[in-house]
This record gives C-alpha cells, structure tokens and sequence, in this order.
C-alpha cells in the first residue's frame, strides 16, 4: 500500500544508539491506521517523513486518540483504504506490465512472430464465419453483419481482458512452485503483481482482430441509430472487458484452493468468449440460461447488442437490461475483489 | 488485497525490534486414506515459539528440514498469518499489515530470484527504486555502496539469466537491501555458492551489520555461516525453540565432531594419530573424526608426516548431527534458556 518512504530520517544512517530511542517522537508522525487519509493519500512524491523507524518512538496517546477517532469513521476509511489500494496497485501494475514488455523486447523476432501469429489466429476465428456466410444467408435468424456485431463486440472485450489479466491462470503454478511468496514481500498489492504477470502486448492483436470486425459491422448495419443504441455499442466492449477481467480474477482466486484448474478457469473465459461470438438463439435455452444467470456472460454482448438490433430476447427478458451490464460489471468486480481475498486469505493460512 | 490498517495499540514495548510470544502456526493435512476417506491430521509447524531479537542483533535460525523455520520466516515477513500468539516486527504486526511491513525489512529467498530473468541486473534494481518508491539520492547511494561491496559493477548491464548462482545470490541480496530495510531475512543465502562467493556474501554481511545495525536473521543449514556471522544461535526442532545462546554454548552442549577426509597414495590399514579416531575405510580413503572444537592442523600435520598424503578435506558438522547429539546428550525437554549471548 501507498506510503511515502521514511524520508527525512533514516535509523541507518544514524548511529545505531541514536535510532534506538534518541530521536524524538517527530510531531505529526501518523500512527499506521490513518494513514488513508495521512501522507500517503496525497500523490505527490514524498512529501512527509512517514512512520518512523523506531517502535519506541510512537507516542502512545496520541495513537489511542486517533484510533478512536478512526472507529467512527470506519466506513469512510474503508473507502478511503480501498481507493488508495487501487492507486497503488495500477500503479504497480504498470510498473510489472512495463518490466515484461521490456522483457519481451529481448527477443525481438520471437515478439513479432508470436504478434503475427496471434493476429493469424484469430482471424481465422472469424473467417470460419466469413466461409459459412458464402452458403447460409442466415446463422439461426442473424445476418452476417449482425453475427459481425456480436463478434466484435465479444472479441474486443475479451481481447481487452485478456491483454490486462490474461497470465492470470499461472497462479496455480506460483502457488505450486513457491514464487507467490516474492511477490508476498513487496510493498504493492498482490492482485496487481500477479495481474500484471508476463504481460504481453502481443494480445493486442486479438483487440485489433475484434476492432476490425466490429468497425465492418457498423457499417454494414442496416438499422436507424439513435443516440441510445450507439451508446450501447461504445459501452459493450468495455463492461464486457470487465466482466471478462473479473472471471480471471475469480478463476485466479479458485487456484488458490485447486492449483491445477487453470483448464476449468479457460473454459470459462477463452470457451466463453468464443460462445458469445455466435447469437444465442444458436444453443439450447439452458446454456443461454446459464450465462445469464450463473455466470453472467449474456451481459458482455448478447443483452446489449440484441437491443441494438432489434432482435427479441432468448429468454423473455426486460428489454431494459440492455442498459445495465455496466452495473453487473461493477458486481462481478465486488464479488471477484471478495473472491480475491478469500482465497489469498486461504492461502496466507495454509501456505503451500 | 485491503489489509485494514489497524494496529492494535501496544502497552507494552519492550526494546525488541522482533518480538514473538508464544506464536503457533497449525497446518490441517488431510490425507487419503481410502477411496472416499479423508483423514485429517493436526501438524504444529510451529508451536509456542518465544523470542525476542534486538535492533542490530545477527541471529541464526537453524534446524532440520520440515523444523518450522521457513513457516517463522513467513509469518516474520506477513506472508503467512499465525493461528496463535503474539507478534511484533519494528512495532507491526505482520500478517495484518503486510505491505506497509514490506517497506521496513528485506528478503532473500535462497532458491527463488525476485530479479527478472531477461533483463540486465540494472533493471531489477529501478524496479526495486521505483516499487518502493527510495527517493533518488538514497537510492544511487545505497545502489553504489553495494556494487563496490558485493562487486556487482561488471554485471550490472548483465541479463540475469547469464549470471552464476553465486553472482545471482549477490544480485538479490543486493535487491533486498536499497530501500534501506531495518531487518533483513535470509533464507540458505550460501546454499549452493562456491567457497569464494560464500566469503564475499558473508563479509558483506558483517559489514552491513556493523556499519548500518541492520538486523540480520539467518536460516541456514551451513553451520560454518553462523560461525562466521552470528553471536547468536536459535535452533528450531518441531516446531519448538530447543537451543537459544552462543555457538560455542551450543557446541558445548551438543559437542559435534568434524570428519577429516584423507586421500592416501595407497591403501593402507587406518591411520592411528593423536586427537581423533578412524570412523571409515574405502580403498586409499579414510575419515577420520575430531571433536568439532580441536584445531585441525596438528592432526593434519602428524598425517602428513607418517603417511603418503593426497589430498584432504573437513566437513563440517551438520546441523542434523548437533540436534542428534543434544538429544542424545540432554533427553529431557527443551534446553536451557538464552543466557550466554
């Protein structure tokens, strides 16, 4: 978590007598608690000398009156906490995601490859699509640019997710051989570290494959678009994507309990994705149910781009809920975030 | 992960920078005992562990495999949380505040590298500068001091994945060190180095030790780094604190002996000398055992003299050995309370 360095004073540049007791117990030195809303909750650089090096410097009366004033600010501080644990942790992240690009920067010619190769990949994806639409005017009452909708709209928001948490399922293996723990020892938060894991921008690809087909669907679309409807397009691929960030999240937490189900977390979210690309009038009610409900994958394309189009609900639902994947993205996030915990809590109890 | 940042106000603070008091840490294993059965067993990796390391204090932490001694330093460092009892690092707790302990000690694990593979030694380390956030001045400062000490210049522009087990070690002890921490935890940091490596990482650390007061616990299996580092020894053995005091104390009440192994031109019946006694013979290799306290040369000296001498070598007792002998010197019960040190 954020806090500014012991900036001024340093109890090892000071004789070891010295930082034992001699220093004074400095005036506004923050007991940790408050630290939400101390030093740290500012982002400038270091602009106060934190807590001090010393167990026996800390003024024991000041703390118990600052500690009684947290407990009835404890809801506000909790927030407080929690935004401050996100600053932290994206900037971590940055920092992690910034190493591994350099990382990979080494091997130039197997970073071009592997881009080139991803894009091939899925593009293929959708050329199978493509092919099926030169015999068939139709996919189950979809017409090409209409599947092209969902597509898009399914593949960027996958691609997003995957290019920003996609290493996530080699938690299992962090787990498993141990090196959880270095990351255990640093100052940021674990999720970032972990989130941030051999990321790879060749996964921009995927994101570029899906713009590609959702920019032709836009154009090709025959529909009257209102101002609502093209919000809903801008909105699909990026609560979809977190949605999609959130099942990695949730499969990652699972991993702390059963270290090897990378494999059921990817069919949730690569065999997810690759559901969504088709409409749902394509499988049985209850796989449609299912994503729906249980795992709320409906939300990432299916809801809102049947609205768009026009096109009746599987399930004889409001049409409203073309609007709410934004706010089923901010649940998914909560329980993801709780999953998160439990299992590192799992995990900080039973080690490995 | 949001750790609340809540410390439960201390009343009493001893001068401690480590502080443990009764901690337990208790594993449930489950095992299968048929093809729907579990059994669940209770395993005490640690149970009830007391002690208390003073600011700049150089301890070591030994004992055998499966001891307890990786599960302490887990939960000295937040990574793991205890089921039971009390304890402070630098006045934290650490298992509840984990990222803000982070900041204030340094970790080296043995066998696992925090430094990133690909990229040369230098990027490790601005990670380091940035991830804690060191302000520049410091950062460059410390930066230098342990390049000249730990000879780290030629390799800093080095992809870590070139360098040798004994530069990597220096690398990440390094690492561990730039943000200043008041308490630095060693996991093995000699395991696997070479003799010359060994010395640079030890002197080094008795520098740091004596020039910054960085307190330094150690878990090793080489008794000869306690030897050389630590005034203090505490030896762990299930889960429980046996030993607490000097070496010598411990070499006193658990007297080990040192195997000499002697490569002869020929074979040749065991060789008699003063001081120590023929425990093997292998064709023109013998061992020979000397208590763990008496000087080699005289023995290595009186070898030489009678017999068609090779080579030689010492080994060290190991750890396993001395716990052997305590046990079997003083059966009853844990051993005799700190006192010595």
């Amino acid at each position: 978590m954020a806090e500014p360095p012991r900036a001024g004073r340093d109890p090892r540049h000071a004789t070891p007598a010295r930082s034992v007791g001699g220093v004074p117990p400095h005036p506004e030195e923050p007991p940790p608690a408050p630290e939400a809303t101390g030093p740290a909750a500012r982002p400038g650089r270091h602009p106060l000398p934190g807590p001090g090096p010393g167990p026996g410097e800390h003024t024991l009366p000041a703390e118990h009156t600052l500690q009684a004033e947290h407990t009835g600010l404890a809801g506000h501080t909790r927030l407080v906490e929690r935004l401050r644990t996100l600053r932290c942790g994206l900037r971590a992240y940055g920092l992690v995601a910034a190493m591994w690009m350099r990382s990979t920067m080494t091997y130039r010619a197997s970073f071009a490859m592997t881009a080139l190769a991803n894009l091939a990949a899925t593009s293929f994806d959708f050329a199978v699509i493509l092919l099926m639409f030169t015999h068939v005017d139709t996919l189950a009452g979809y017409r090409l640019p209409e599947v092209a909708l969902l597509y898009g709209a399914a593949a960027t928001a996958f691609g997003l997710a995957d290019l920003a948490m996609g290493s996530m399922d080699r938690l299992g293996r962090r787990v498993r051989d141990g090196t959880l723990d270095t990351l255990l020892v640093r100052p940021a938060p674990v999720l970032a570290q972990v989130a941030a894991d051999r990321f790879a921008l060749r996964r921009l690809g995927r994101i570029t494959q899906g713009l590609l087909v959702l920019g032709y669907a836009l154009l090709a679309l025959d529909i009257a678009w209102t101002p609502l409807k093209a919000a809903v397009v801008a909105m699909m691929p990026l609560s979809g994507a977190v949605i999609f960030a959130a099942l990695f999240v949730v499969g990652a937490a699972f991993q702390f309990v059963a270290q090897d189900a990378a494999e059921v977390q990817n069919s949730f979210t690569y065999g997810g994705s690759t559901l969504l690309q088709y409409p749902p009038t394509v499988f049985a009610k209850d796989l449609v149910r299912g994503v729906t409900f249980v795992v709320p994958l409906a939300f990432v394309n299916w809801l809102p781009a049947l609205y768009v189009l026009g096109q009746p609900y599987p399930l004889d639902l409001p049409r409203w809920l073309a609007f709410t994947p934004p706010l089923v993205a901010a649940g998914c996030c909560a329980l993801a975030g709780a999953a998160w915990r439990a299992g590192l809590r799992t995990y900080r109890s039973t080690g490995s | 992960m949001a750790e609340e940042a809540i410390r439960t106000a201390d009343p009493v603070r001893t001068g401690g920078l480590i502080e443990l008091d009764g901690l337990e840490r208790v594993f449930d294993v489950r095992r299968r005992t048929g093809p729907l059965r579990r059994e669940k067993t209770r395993v005490r990796a640690v149970d009830g562990i007391s002690f208390t390391v003073s600011r700049g204090e150089m301890v070591g932490y030994i004992g055998p495999n499966g001891a307890g001694k990786s599960t302490t330093v887990k939960m000295l460092t937040g990574i793991l949380t205890p089921s039971g009892g009390r304890l402070r690092v630098a006045g934290i707790d650490p298992s509840r505040e984990r990222t803000r302990l982070a900041r204030r000690i340094g970790v080296v694990f043995g066998q696992r590298t925090t430094l990133w593979w690909d990229l040369p030694l230098i990027d490790s380390y601005r990670l380091m500068h940035r991830m804690y956030r060191i302000p520049d001045a410091r950062y460059r400062q410390n930066l230098e001091r342990c390049v000249e000490l730990l000879d780290l210049g030629a390799l800093l522009d080095v992809p870590v994945r070139q360098l040798s087990l004994g530069q990597r070690m220096r690398g990440d002890i390094a690492a561990a060190l730039l943000h200043d921490p008041e308490v630095l935890y060693l996991d093995e940091p000699t395991i696997g180095l070479d003799v010359v490596s060994k010395a640079k990482v030890r002197e080094f650390l008795r520098d740091l030790n004596a020039e910054r007061a960085t307190t330094v616990l150690l878990t090793t299996h080489d008794l000869t780094d306690i030897e050389h580092l630590c005034n203090r020894v505490m030896v762990i053995d299930h889960g429980r604190l046996v030993y607490d005091g000097t070496l010598t104390g411990l070499h006193a009440i658990a007297p080990g002996e040192r195997i000499l192994v002697v490569d002869l031109e020929h074979r040749l019946p065991p060789i008699e000398v003063a001081g120590a006694r023929p425990v093997r013979v292998e064709g023109p290799r013998q061992w020979l055992a000397f208590p763990a306290s008496a000087s080699a040369a005289p023995i290595v000296a009186a070898i030489a003299d009678g017999y068609p001498l090779v080579d030689l070598s010492v080994r060290e007792p190991d750890i396993e050995s001395v716990i052997a002998r305590m046990y079997s010197e003083r059966p009853a019960g844990p051993v005799r309370p700190r006192g010595s040190s």
